[in-house]
């Protein structure tokens, strides 16, 4: 990370314009702009919760899908039998996290190689989507809430005020809300990886045996790591059900996880604005080709990732604060020479 | 009445598939003593202070510090305890700056505010603070070596594992190393791993000898290197 992402300044320009937005873009969208950028915002907290644990924690996980599609499930299930959305929200966020943590248990306590990590976190998610997708006939409820297979659970209770079943939430209600949760997980998370905690954190990254050596328990703060990402995103998968009022298997499917971890590449690994930038680039980019049916989406996404690999491996934002602390630097009087290269002077 | 060592392994013992890298070690530190550990390539230096530090867990025999087994102990546990290690080629994270290496290590058992008086007061002992906020992976190679001490030493460990801590530094450096180590010795225990004879009779007391994975003498450097066995086996010389 540069010093520019690394700084207090970069979080209070993310929150000056994120506020901004937030109350601009309802005044200047239509309905339907409006709800196409909530998804899009949706999305992106599913992209930072990514982000944080494979930026920050060396976590690479290829299912962060699977507890975004729990996330959306768990809340489908509880509000369809409970109607009171209230305890669905925190349930949607808690069951996926209690998912992670068994999950990360197993994946760290067994001290298993990133390459499981990585094979099992995908075969996860498949399990999932197989599981999931199985459970097309009318046996197949919990409680009221059928499962319905492939077809996935339709016409799911919308969010409402806590314990106020009639106050339900609106479209704009729905976007104000998406944009609030994306900015508080934002700053959360930057506070934490501030923290001694995430200072730890990304120390584990860094060398974990040295981590290990100074009595830090690295197995616990991975595990912590991977849990609270596996939360994000089933919180994630709560506003999702609730933006189309729908959920199906195919949110669990490889085409999904696969994109998270493209956002993540493309807007930068390394930075939680990062995640954000890809993802809202690549889904705005994948609508595009959609309505112009003119190139297969898979194919330009493709093409993107290649490129982003081999010419930007960085991502745009990391990219994008190089040239900052470029400018900075340049404005800056000459100075007598530094000892060593710094962490501002390294990246450049 | 007996005093409890700080450090005591019992008939310990390492076996890696058909190789025997630790023998029968039995090995006893006192608190805030100093003790020099040498050895041919392959002797099983390395894998003595691997497992002092958790990293490798013996076959058979026991770890005591302070009377406590830690034989059996998690990675992290003996870091806890009180045992630092200052390895052979610096550990460090390297993406970090000098100041947030030296800090992670201070702040582990001290509050925020005690962290940052360490840091710096630690940093400056070492002579590295002008490098604070230096990226860690960029410095050569004896910086390094400093910063690594740094981290040691900030964590205020009662017991410091050195290997080979003047390897890569000049003649000059080494003697200023050796003034670190006695006066890290003033409040510290240490083991110290070294090949370099010179800068052994400038800080040690008393030498252990490790040879195929075994303790085969332990006396004052002198008698050490006078001793026909131990030039014939470490120095490569013919025993008169």
């Amino acid at each position: 990370m540069n010093a520019f992402a690394k700084s207090w300044a970069s979080a209070w320009l993310c929150l000056g314009v994120g506020i901004a937005l937030l109350l601009g873009l309802p005044s200047v969208l239509d309905d339907f702009m409006l709800i196409q950028v909530t998804i899009y915002l949706v999305m992106s907290i599913l992209a930072v919760s990514l982000g944080f644990i494979w930026g920050f924690g060396g976590i690479l996980c290829f299912g962060q899908a699977a507890f975004f599609g729990l996330g959306s499930y768990v809340y489908a299930i509880a509000v369809v039998n409970l109607g009171d959305s209230t305890l669905p929200v925190l349930l949607s966020i808690l069951i996926p996290g209690l998912f992670a943590a068994l999950l990360g248990y197993v994946i760290f306590y067994g001290r298993l190689s990133d390459v499981y990590m990585g094979v099992i976190t995908l075969t996860v998610t498949l399990i999932l989507f197989n599981l999931v997708n199985s459970t097309a006939g009318p046996e197949w409820k919990i409680g009221k809430a059928p499962l319905g297979g492939f077809n996935g659970i339709p016409a799911i209770p919308s969010l409402n005020l806590p314990w106020d079943v009639d106050e339900t939430i609106t479209p704009r209600g729905m976007f104000n809300l998406s944009f609030g949760v994306l900015l508080a997980v934002y700053l959360g998370l930057r506070w934490l990886i501030a923290s001694k905690v995430g200072r730890v954190i990304v120390a584990i990254k860094e060398n974990e045996q040295r981590a290990l050596l100074l009595g830090y328990d690295a197995r616990a703060y991975k595990l912590f790591t991977f849990t609270l990402g596996g939360a994000i995103a089933g919180l994630a998968g709560c506003l999702f059900a609730n933006w189309g009022s729908f959920t199906s298997p195919t949110i669990f499917g490889l085409a999904q996880s696969a994109q998270i971890i493209i956002w993540v590449i493309v807007g930068g690994l390394g930075t939680l604005l990062g995640p954000v930038v890809g993802c809202v680039a690549i889904q705005w980019l994948t609508t595009q080709i959609g309505t112009q049916q003119t190139f297969n989406s898979n194919l330009v996404l493709g093409a993107i990732l290649v490129v982003f690999v081999l010419l930007v491996p960085r991502g745009v934002v990391p990219s994008l604060g190089d040239l900052i602390d470029r400018l900075r630097a340049r404005r800056r009087p000459a100075a007598a020479p530094e000892p060593a290269l710094t962490a501002e002077e390294r990246v450049s | 009445m007996s005093v409890t060592p700080l450090l005591e392994t019992r008939a310990l013992n390492v076996r890696f598939g058909g190789v025997h890298a630790t023998r029968d070690v039995n090995f006893t530190l006192a608190e805030a003593e100093l003790r020099c550990v040498i050895g041919p390539n392959g002797a099983g230096k390395s894998t003595f202070f691997k497992l002092l530090t958790g990293q490798v867990k013996p076959t058979s025999g026991q770890i005591l510090f302070r009377g406590q087994d830690i034989s059996d102990m998690q990675p992290h546990q003996p870091g806890r305890l009180g045992i630092g290690i200052k390895t052979q080629v610096p550990s460090l994270f390297n993406g970090l700056t000098v100041w947030d290496n030296v800090w992670l290590s201070a702040r582990r058992v001290n509050s925020h505010a005690q962290a940052e008086r360490i840091t710096r007061e630690t940093l400056e002992r070492v002579g590295m603070l002008t490098y604070k906020d230096a990226v860690t992976g960029v410095l050569a190679h004896g910086q390094r070596q400093w910063v690594e001490l740094a981290v040691v030493i900030a964590a205020d460990p009662p017991l410091i594992l050195l290997d080979e801590p003047a390897a890569g530094m000049s003649d000059a450096e080494v003697a200023r190393t050796a003034e670190l180590i006695l006066e890290i010795n003033r409040r510290h225990a240490l083991v110290v791993v070294e090949h370099d004879m010179s800068f052994i009779r400038m800080i040690a007391r008393k030498v252990t000898v490790l040879h195929q994975g075994q303790v085969i003498k332990e006396d004052t450097p002198d008698r050490i290197m006078s001793d026909p066995l131990i030039q014939q086996i470490y120095l490569g010389k013919k025993a008169h």
